[in-house]
């Protein structure tokens, strides 16, 4: 008996290689000059769905993302990489769409699934770094969590328990759980593979289906096999049920009051000759006013 | 004044030691609650806590909640989260604060998803404020202040429609108050009923081993980034940090690279600051790293290139070779200490 594993990714904004003209004069964001990247710790989440479904036959990954369409670079790769089913989540109504909105509608989409077994996200997005859509999808679902896993100790898919190594401060847990669980994944552990060469000539011109009606399980016999054509499943709020009311900006509490360019400090600095006198004086007036010393 | 509209404070035990980060954030509730005129609330949950309740007083909590329970002596989210939701809805406060640590973080978003409310991770700062909207205008908003896309941005983000108002904030980020033992505040301990299935995770082993560094308590602290080198250059780093009796710290960027473990990092996601002096050797000064060490009382910065942004916010800046420089600042030490 395979198990259902759903993964859950994200597009971001490369925020780690940010140049200068990745702000606009207004101190926003010019998402245009930033490349959209893979989110780093979501690609070690698919990594770990796949080696579970290597360790377990018969078991399916399933990658869902949330994002405008452009996001289905994502799940192409992660077609690439070894997914058997993927699907978008896009929809007007998504835009803005806060922690909790977000947690929202990836909880409907996991439930159009139905049945799962173990969900599994990267610890944090970089755009953002809140680490907040794990658990509060966990919550939505009503399942438990182990959240900043970096090793799978062991997993019995006969007694449909997991045990799972998470990072703590100055040290780690091994925690011990059952099945439907939601782990968020660390860039500690599962190195990501590679994209398939022979699958990504398959998927390279994968098409999107817009899927409106029930969600087709043919799939899940594995009839389907590799066929580009509607590979890509598009899910709008109606196919998976959400309502508009709990979506996007409506469903966010928290709204942004201001951004502000980070402004650095214009202190008067004292620049220090690099030479054994200047630096002596330096060094005698820290000790003389007791910073140093 | 009553527990309701109050700001409350989720305070983390391990092993029934408090947190440092929840004394830091009761003292940020102190200074809130006093512009709000209204309570600090605190609630501390664990098996055989009692000891650890008394001393928090003192730093200015009004009424300190205590949920004892065999099952929770170590944190794990389902339990803790069911008691805390339930404790919320209790005490219906008008802020809750949390430290922003691997619990805090693990516990605090299934809380605002049970109350469908609002939560900022990793503020940097707190403040209260109106906000305006659509026609509407709020009073006494929590202003929760955080840097944002990779720490280009700082983003001040409200939930003037929703409370609680939630917020997580790093260690080291707000000062701790000094305690004040004249003050009065109430101890009540509560009970929860908890079944079984109400403890889905079981820890199987927990190593957490005491930090060899460390760089919060630390006056002076002498950090290398990736200007340094290499893993050999940066002996030159924990050389100054020896001589001056201070610690070692650095950029994530010569933690990625190996020159020194990730237990020295400082930063947005490392470490958080604030110490006397810091010595910034060949760090360039990215907003990430900025974000951990620019409330530091004096800076030097140490750097080959002029442009570094790291001379911005520096007190004291030498342009030159880290080869040169250190071996000059330890002798100038060594002869005038």
């Amino acid at each position: 008996m395979g198990l259902n594993l759903i993964v859950l990714v994200k597009q971001v904004p490369d925020t780690q290689n940010v140049t200068g003209n990745a702000m606009k004069e207004d101190g926003t964001v010019n998402r245009g000059a930033l490349p959209a990247i893979f989110n780093p710790e979501d690609l070690h989440a698919l990594e770990a769905a796949l080696r579970i479904k290597e360790s377990v036959p018969g078991s399916r990954v399933h990658v869902l993302t949330m994002g405008p369409p452009t996001a289905v670079q994502v799940l192409k790769d992660s077609l690439y990489r070894g997914a058997d089913f993927v699907a978008l989540i896009s929809d007007r109504r998504f835009a803005a769409a806060d922690t909790l909105a977000t947690s929202y509608a990836l909880k409907c989409a996991v439930e159009k699934i139905g049945s799962y077994d173990i969900v599994l996200c990267g610890r944090q997005a970089i755009d953002g770094d809140t680490a907040q859509v794990g658990p509060q999808t966990a919550e939505k679902l009503g399942i438990n969590q182990i959240t900043c896993v970096s090793e799978i100790v062991e997993l019995d898919a006969q007694k449909r328990t997991i045990t799972a190594r998470r990072s703590i401060e100055g040290g780690y847990e091994k925690i011990k759980a059952s099945l439907p669980i939601l782990l968020t994944i660390t860039d500690e552990g599962f190195t990501p593979r590679p994209p398939s060469a022979i699958r990504m000539m398959t998927y390279k011109n994968a098409t999107t289906a817009m899927s409106g009606g029930d969600f087709d399980e043919t799939y899940l016999t594995g009839g389907a096999g590799l066929k580009a054509e509607n590979a890509i499943n598009l899910w709008d709020s109606n196919a998976i049920g959400a309502d508009p009311e709990h979506c996007g900006l409506a469903g966010s509490p928290t709204k942004v009051r201001a951004i502000d360019l980070v402004v650095l400090k214009s202190e008067d600095i004292r620049m220090i000759e690099n030479s054994d006198e200047a630096i002596g004086d330096m060094v005698h007036e820290l000790v003389a006013d007791h910073t140093l010393g | 004044m009553a527990a309701k509209n109050s700001v409350m404070v989720f305070v983390q035990q391990d092993d029934g030691k408090v947190a440092e980060v929840s004394v830091e954030l009761i003292s940020k509730a102190r200074d809130l609650a006093d512009q709000l005129k209204t309570q600090v609330t605190a609630v501390l949950i664990g098996s055989g806590i009692g000891k650890a309740a008394e001393p928090l007083i003192p730093y200015g909590v009004d009424r300190l909640y205590t949920v004892e329970h065999k099952g929770l002596e170590h944190y794990t989210p389902v339990p803790y989260a069911k008691v805390l939701t339930q404790m919320v809805r209790k005490i219906s406060p008008q802020i809750v604060l949390y430290g922003a640590t691997t619990t805090g973080r693990d516990l605090a978003p299934r809380i605002a998803s049970a109350l469908r409310v609002g939560l900022t991770a990793d503020c940097t700062d707190l403040k209260i404020g109106s906000y305006e909207s659509k026609g509407r205008s709020y009073e006494n908003v929590l202003y929760q202040i955080r840097p944002a896309f990779g720490g280009n941005i700082i983003a001040t983000i409200v939930s003037p429609e929703h409370k609680p108002q939630m917020a997580t904030v790093r260690e080291g980020v707000m000062k701790m108050g000094d305690p004040n033992p004249d003050f009065k505040g109430e101890i009540i301990a509560e009970s929860v009923d908890l079944d079984p299935q109400d403890f889905p995770s079981q820890i199987v082993e927990r190593v957490k081993e005491e930090k060899l560094v460390n760089l919060k308590g630390a006056q002076v602290i002498v950090a290398g980034g990736i200007g340094v080198g290499s893993k050999e250059n940066f002996k030159l780093i924990q050389q100054l940090a020896h001589a001056l009796g201070a610690e070692v710290g650095a950029s994530r960027a010569a933690v990625d690279a190996g020159y020194v473990s990730k237990d020295h990092q400082v930063g947005q996601t490392g470490t958080t600051v604030r110490p006397r002096l810091y010595i910034a050797c060949g760090i360039s000064g990215s907003v990430q790293h900025r974000a951990g060490m620019d409330e530091s009382a004096r800076i030097i910065a140490i750097n080959t290139d002029p442009e570094a942004p790291i001379f911005q916010i520096a007190n004291y800046g030498i342009v030159g070779d880290l080869k040169d420089v250190i071996p000059r600042f330890i002798k100038a030490f060594r002869a005038k200490a």
